[in-house]
């Protein structure tokens, strides 16, 4: 079991001809993601790794019934794009590019929101579901089918920790990047709600880091939840006023600091992880 | 992208905003001249980038252009929370009767700007959220519209000012929307909207708060940029696409993924070195990115040794290795640098690593211990 993705997910990629777009599209299909279709306005009726190019992204859906998308497209029409996969129909929006200006985002949610769609980033790098397939950029090798679900805003700190997770015999239900970005489609509540009802699903690792309260909200959450979660904060060491890197990563005078945060988490009984190497142990003691 | 009161009203004026007359000046002469263009008393204030230049004396006041240049002459060249003045803004000084307070800010939680408005302006807006959040009237755009001139008016309506400010401070509440959705901002404020004694209303002080990510659709903005940052390093870093943060220890901290950088910063500081930095190489950083890196890191004078932390999935081990090999004999001579390499092409970085003589750690932990140890055995 697993949560938003597995085999039966069709995928279609905005932005599939691109160099960015061609790489990820061949790891995506040798990591058995059923990928059925792309879309490149202008390169409409060529193929792709025997994959058919559309292009718009309402003929892609209408000849493959694709339900998920993953976004490969540059900033300035990233978030057209996701309003585009939306406005379509397409249910599950996974955007990896980085840098799309804030306010087009504003828009873009509007959208999302309308028409019942979830988006997972942006400025992330995506899925996957061990054993099933992924959705994104992230190395899929590190990772091993098992009963923890994983999430994250940062993209390389995922990898890390799941390599210690995966080195320590602890496997994953799903992993996903959330983003690194101050407006994000999917928050870390609503995945940890995802992850509760899971069935596949024992206990989830949450990796959160400095800006925003989204790590407070989950905190509050995650007082309702009957599944225990692990956490762990970066940027202790984060100057306030200086954006560490992610957009989203930056302290606004009292708030966003990774010191409120793992209080908020340990006030509702999480274990917070002092470094990620801890983060094995505390899993297994919940387990 | 932080820009000057002076940018910022410029911004302002262009959406139509009242703003008093006034001009720059980078020495006392032109600030002189420009007061007796004005004509009568004037207003000289520091252009920095950090809050509360007027209780550090960065606000002075001329009543005759002779005094401007005085005033002026005070201002340029003084250090305001580390920052020095190289120009005022100079400008008609206005007999003020009221503040107000006009602000909009992107609000993550509710993922639209939001409006602020507060009878109470003219003082830090987050000390009166603290003290009294009753006199704020919070509102938010919807981004399907913008904001609309009747909820302007029904904003500072509610915000308790007076009859007469309502009528021009309604349009000039959705000008500032306005501005503040096209020039692509974080942030817009208005602090104090002033009435004056002869009844107009017009904004005193503005700050904006550019989106990085939507300057590259805002040429115009592009020249305000080349000055922006007080650091030199971190301006030259982000010419060359790094992400460079300036810290104040003496380990410099390289790393791929904002998050993985961020955690290894912890990681030195947890293991008793201090962080100098925080760089960000990107994805799929070549060597020569490596190197840029590198050499970059160590023109901070403070930096004593340099730890590298890479987890390799589009940024490949040997690519990063011969960066550091290619760095090597551009650094201070002695300089210790620990790499730690994971990931794709790990192994054969490694390789090329110690055949270069170059140390390595085996994770994140032992390669932030080492580079801690070889400092402190430096003294």
């Amino acid at each position: 079991m697993s949560i938003l993705l597995d085999r039966t997910t069709r995928v279609v990629v905005q932005g599939i001809t691109g160099r960015e777009g061609l790489y990820h599209t061949r790891n995506m299909i040798a990591a058995g993601t059923n990928i059925v279709a792309g879309v490149t306005p202008g390169k409409g009726g060529q193929t792709v790794e025997n994959i058919p190019v559309f292009d718009t992204l309402s003929q892609a859906k209408a000849a493959t019934d694709a339900n998920a998308s993953c976004i490969f497209v540059p900033p300035a029409g990233a978030a057209d794009a996701i309003m585009d996969a939306a406005h379509a129909g397409i249910k599950l929006i996974v955007c990896i590019t980085e840098g799309i200006p804030v306010v087009d985002m504003t828009r873009a949610m509007l959208v999302v929101h309308e028409k019942g769609a979830r988006l997972i980033g942006p400025n992330c790098p995506g899925m996957c579901t061990p054993g099933q397939g992924k959705i994104g950029i992230i190395p899929y090798s590190i990772f091993t089918p098992g009963p923890v679900g994983f999430i994250s805003r940062s993209g390389t700190l995922t990898y890390e920790v799941v390599a210690l997770l995966t080195e320590a015999g602890i496997g994953q239900s799903t992993c996903i990047g959330i983003g690194g970005d101050p407006i994000i489609g999917s928050t870390f509540v609503d995945y940890l709600k995802l992850f509760e009802a899971d069935a596949g699903t024992r206990a989830v690792v949450m990796c959160g880091e400095i800006g925003g309260s989204d790590e407070e909200d989950a905190a509050e959450y995650i007082k309702t939840m009957s599944k225990p979660v692990v956490a762990f904060v970066s940027g202790r060491t984060a100057p306030p006023g200086k954006r560490m890197g992610h957009a989203g990563a930056i302290i606004s005078g009292n708030t966003g600091t990774a010191q409120g945060k793992v209080a908020a988490l340990q006030a509702a009984n999480v274990p917070v992880a002092d470094t990620i190497f801890d983060i094995p142990t505390l899993v297994k003691k919940v387990l | 992208m932080k820009i000057h009161e002076y940018q910022a009203k410029e911004i302002l004026a262009r959406y139509g905003i009242p703003i008093q007359p006034g001009k720059v000046a980078y020495t006392p002469e032109e600030a002189e001249a420009i007061a007796r263009e004005l004509g009568g008393p004037v207003v000289i204030k520091a252009q920095v980038y950090v809050g509360g230049r007027g209780k550090a004396g960065g606000i002075q006041f001329g009543d005759t252009p002779e005094q401007a240049r005085a005033a002026a002459a005070k201002v340029l060249g003084m250090d305001i929370k580390g920052l020095q003045v190289e120009k005022v803004l100079v400008v008609s000084k206005i007999d003020i009767k009221e503040e107000y307070y006009l602000g909009i800010i992107l609000d993550r939680k509710s993922q639209t700007p939001i409006v602020m408005v507060s009878k109470e302006g003219g003082i830090d807006i987050e000390e009166v959220a603290e003290t009294a959040p009753e006199k704020i009237i919070k509102y938010p755009i919807d981004m399907h519209w913008g904001l609309r001139p009747f909820e302007a008016y029904d904003i500072v309506a509610r915000a308790g000012l007076p009859h007469q400010v309502v009528k021009q401070a309604g349009p000039i509440l959705t000008a500032l929307a306005k501005a503040f959705i096209e020039s692509d901002a974080s942030l817009a404020e208005i602090n104090p909207l002033a009435l004056t004694a002869d009844g107009k209303v017009q904004a005193a002080d503005a700050k904006i708060l550019l989106d990085d990510n939507g300057l590259f659709r805002h040429k115009e903005y592009a020249s305000w940029a080349e000055s922006e940052e007080s650091n030199p390093i971190e301006f030259e870093a982000k010419k060359a696409g790094l992400t460079y943060v300036k810290l104040d220890g003496d380990v410099g901290i390289i790393g791929n993924g904002a998050g993985l950088v961020m955690t290894t910063l912890d990681m030195v500081a947890r293991v008793g070195g201090k962080p100098a930095n925080f760089l960000d190489i990107g994805g799929g950083a070549k060597a020569e990115v490596m190197y840029k890196a590198l050499t970059f890191v160590a023109r901070d004078p403070q930096v004593k040794g340099i730890l590298v932390n890479i987890f390799g999935g589009i940024t490949r081990g040997e690519e990063v290795a011969q960066g550091v090999i290619m760095a090597q004999e551009h650094l201070p001579k002695g300089m210790p640098i620990v790499v730690r390499l994971s990931g794709t092409g790990a192994e054969e970085g490694r390789a090329m690593l110690k055949d270069a003589g170059l140390d390595w750690g085996k994770d994140m932990r032992d390669a932030a211990q080492k580079i801690v140890a070889a400092l402190n055995a430096k003294g």
